[in-house]
């Protein structure tokens, strides 16, 4: 019973703030300036349709989601091999560079924002989806090895040796079999990777102008000189959540196994 | 692990791996280390300075000094206060969790929730919440009598940082120690029963020694995160009032792309990074030194 009130205590201090935000988008901005009421009395859909029928608004979106499925495409593919490498052999400097990988992982990106400036410029990507999506591999392609070699170290070994008296050549083995026998892996960390690349905003805000802003940049638009439109703000917030419940969504039956990143 | 072949072709399996990392990290990093030595005056024009910046910057008498290690200590202070509350309370957390069903699916759903909002979202949701004209959370506060305003209060500012860090944060060492926990088979809690052990003791001698090895990840992810948090505490306050919040890599950005001071910015960014790398260095090793107790353990499992 104490473990059942623990538990529903921390949960619903998890989703009030969340209600909070979601109360507030459907309210008008009068309501919510006004007397503190929990529920909108006069729900109105109007911040929304701002936000959809704006191309500056909802092109945020798409900016964000173009460089976030860039950076998980990229750093999955990069890692692969790699994270077979590690798992499977060792070889000269392993360890070490096992080490400066993980290492790049808890770069501070407050570091790389100026440079990160400077080198995109100067290859012409700045303002880019490419140039995000470079970037946030930083943390990404070293997150990405250490889950991948986590769950491929959980695959005996015996079955790439079977594959290969088989006659299988390496890389059809690596497709054919391999891969789907660590397909929670890839998932777990394809997960992580769209985790951090959508959450992440020092980066994505320093790299881009116009053109590829994302939507987490663009909400501080709502500030003018009439006031702070509270309500389209709100509408802003609660739209940036979708994406990441619905990924949620997907990999719940694997979520707390992933978060273990497959080494338990 | 050590019985893997060694084969020094598998650096062709590495190679796109280093490419990357090679320039999104080390390329960037060279050009911090150049800025770092030199001095400028505008017009790109560049000057030898030597270790001048690196000995101003640790040298608490001066004004960089003085400011590089007040933020250091409050983003260690901070990272303490988020270690103390978060780690305790993921772990129990994670013991009241139920053990599967729908409840088990919806909790798991909301738990990971805020783990996936933009942290300037994060950091808009408890702006808003917190305030006491247009927030519950602020407005409850105040009803209660206690004088409370983040944006004018030092205490109330970290007040507020610290519970926002909690919201954020505490479902990953949840979840994290779920996963743990899982995995402990129920023999060793039958074979407890048996003993007639209280719960207390299976928590102390069953359940935490399983915990470990998560809670080396959990503890490592959540000092790191919490060490180099800037988007969060930046959209709530500022860095304000005064420079109360103002974090290692809040007042890194302030003196990179708000003043332009590129040296003073570069020295202090190689020593954070400097900072993060020996700590890193720290939780790798015990890691790879659990790894190996494991692999040591492994034939003799039933045993423990």
């Amino acid at each position: 019973m104490a473990r059942r009130i623990t538990l529903g205590l921390y949960l619903l201090f998890l989703a009030l703030p969340l209600y909070w935000l979601i109360n507030m988008s459907f309210k008008t901005n009068e309501e919510i300036t006004g007397a503190l009421t929990l529920w909108p009395r006069n729900p109105t859909t109007a911040n929304f349709v701002r936000i959809f029928t704006d191309p500056s608004w909802y092109m945020g979106y798409v900016n964000s989601l173009e460089y976030v499925v860039l950076n998980t495409v990229i750093s999955i593919s990069l890692a692969l091999p790699a994270a077979y490498a590690f798992s499977r052999y060792r070889f000269l400097g392993d360890k070490h560079l096992f080490f400066w990988l993980l290492s790049n992982r808890m770069a501070p990106p407050a570091v790389f924002a100026l440079p990160f400036f400077n080198l995109y410029s100067a290859v012409g990507l700045f303002d880019t989806p490419w140039a995000v999506a470079l970037a946030h591999c930083l943390f990404n392609v070293p997150l990405a090895v250490w889950i991948l070699e986590g769950f491929m170290s959980g695959v005996p070994r015996e079955i790439d040796e079977t594959a290969q008296l088989d006659g299988y050549s390496f890389p059809r083995f690596f497709f054919r079999i391999f891969l789907p026998l660590i397909g929670n892996g890839v998932g777990v960390a394809a997960f992580f990777c769209f985790m951090f690349s959508w959450v992440e905003l020092l980066l994505a805000r320093t790299l881009t102008t116009v053109d590829a802003k994302p939507i987490a940049a663009i909400m501080t638009r709502t500030v003018s000189a009439a006031g702070m439109d509270w309500g389209l703000l709100a509408a802003a917030g609660v739209l940036t959540l979708i994406p990441g419940a619905l990924v949620i969504w997907f990999v719940r039956n694997q979520i707390a196994k992933g978060f273990a990143l497959g080494r338990v | 692990m050590n019985d893997r072949p060694f084969d020094n072709r598998a650096w062709l399996l590495v190679l796109p791996v280093l490419a990357i990392v090679l320039f999104s990290a080390l390329l960037p990093l060279m050009t911090v280390v150049n800025y770092s030595v030199q001095d400028s005056f505008g017009n790109n024009q560049f000057f030898w300075n030597g270790i001048g910046w690196y000995r101003e910057l640790l040298d608490p008498s001066t004004d960089l000094g003085s400011r590089f290690f007040g933020a250091l200590w409050r983003s260690l202070l901070f990272s303490a206060i988020i270690l103390a509350i978060e780690v305790p309370l993921g772990i129990a957390v994670a013991l009241c969790m139920p053990r599967d069903g729908w409840r088990l699916a919806a909790t798991l759903v909301l738990m990971a929730l805020p783990l996936l909002v933009p942290w300037n979202v994060v950091g808009t949701i408890w702006q808003v919440f917190a305030r006491g004209d247009i927030g519950l959370f602020g407005h409850v506060v105040n009803a209660l009598g206690i004088d409370y305003n983040y944006t004018a209060g030092i205490l109330s500012a970290w007040f507020t940082i610290v519970i926002m860090d909690v919201w954020h944060w505490t479902s990953l060492v949840a979840l994290l120690c779920y996963a743990g926990l899982r995995a402990i088979p129920d023999a060793f809690y039958q074979a407890a029963r048996i003993d007639g052990a209280s719960r207390l003791a299976v928590f102390r001698w069953i359940e935490l020694p399983k915990l470990r090895r998560v809670l080396v990840i959990a503890v490592l992810l959540r000092f790191m995160d919490s060490f180099m948090i800037y988007t969060e505490p930046f959209v709530v306050t500022g860095g304000g009032p005064g420079n109360a919040t103002t974090m290692l890599s809040i007042d890194l950005v302030k003196l990179a792309l708000g003043q332009f001071d590129l040296g003073k910015a570069a020295a202090m960014s190689i020593v954070f990074n400097l900072i993060i790398l020996a700590v890193c260095w720290v939780f790798y090793t015990v890691m790879t030194a659990l790894d190996a107790e494991k692999q040591a353990e492994g034939p003799a499992k039933g045993a423990e």
